[in-house]
């Protein structure tokens, strides 16, 4: 087997991404596309953490831990906006929410 | 080393299935624990990459605390009617095409460009990773670290806003 590099690791966070960004832009439940950009987010820290770990420097860490903060914000006022929708709505479909369509 | 690849395509495929379940699920809450797997697969990761700090974080932080309120809001919100309707929107083999070009692209500078990144010099002995973090953030890092703390705040207070049912 061959040893494991960053490279490897950048292929993963890659796909991913991919991943996450098909989840968000083909889903139509909003809960869903929330998760989609959690694991979006995810593969940008394992992006960090890899460099991070290649150059042997801490900094990329740091910026996952800011990463991760700014994640939990966002499922926070995501998850609050998504409930003041539904009260207001009652739905939880992305397409049926066209109040600002022209 | 065989381990560290063995445990890497282990990581590995656990995130990535979690992943791809996570979007393909019709029901809510088993796309939530599909998401738990794949986030506990890059935890380890994480580990693999000796981030020990970052592994904790992850376990507490994002399995512990965000997939928590992910399942009280999918308590909240009823979600019965949105699981047996169409899942995908019209638009998703524009949304497939563009990611498998943007992946593609991605691909190739990875194959093209990694090999010219040489790794930098080896860290100072004794050190482990939650000292070097801690000392790189509260001393280089310390403003963005501050501002984290507003932010954090603006977070709690937009959200309970948000959710509450009057605002009077």
């Amino acid at each position: 087997m061959h040893p494991v590099t960053t490279a490897h690791y950048l292929v993963l966070s890659a796909a991913l991404l991919a991943v996450g960004t098909i989840g968000v832009l083909a889903r139509r439940n909003i809960v869903i596309i929330l998760m989609s950009i959690e694991l979006m987010l995810n593969a940008v820290n394992i992006n960090l953490v890899a460099f991070s770990r290649h150059f042997h420097q801490v900094n990329g860490q740091i910026f996952a831990v800011f990463v991760i903060t700014v994640a939990v914000a966002e499922a926070a006022v995501g998850l609050g906006i998504l409930i003041a929708l539904f009260r207001n709505k009652a739905t939880v479909e992305a397409d049926e929410i066209e109040i600002l369509k022209w | 080393m065989w381990l560290d690849t063995f445990f890497f395509y282990f990581f590995a495929l656990l995130t990535l299935a979690g992943g791809i379940l996570t979007i393909t699920r019709h029901s809510a809450v088993h796309s939530a624990i599909c998401l738990i797997i794949s986030l506990i697969g890059v935890a380890g990761l994480f580990l693999l990459q000796q981030a020990e700090f970052l592994f904790a974080v992850q376990i507490v932080l994002y399995v512990g605390g965000i997939m928590v309120l992910f399942l009280f809001v999918i308590m909240l919100v009823n979600l019965d009617q949105a699981a047996r309707t169409r899942q995908f929107n019209r638009q998703w083999w524009v949304a497939l095409a563009a990611v498998a070009a943007v992946g593609g692209e991605m691909l190739f500078f990875i194959r093209k460009g990694v090999q010219l990144a040489s790794p930098g010099p080896l860290p100072p002995a004794g050190l482990g990773n939650t000292e070097r973090l801690a000392d790189a953030l509260f001393s280089e890092y310390l403003l963005p670290f501050e501002v984290t703390s507003v932010l954090l705040l603006a977070a709690v207070i937009g959200s309970v806003i948000m959710a509450k049912r009057r605002i009077s």
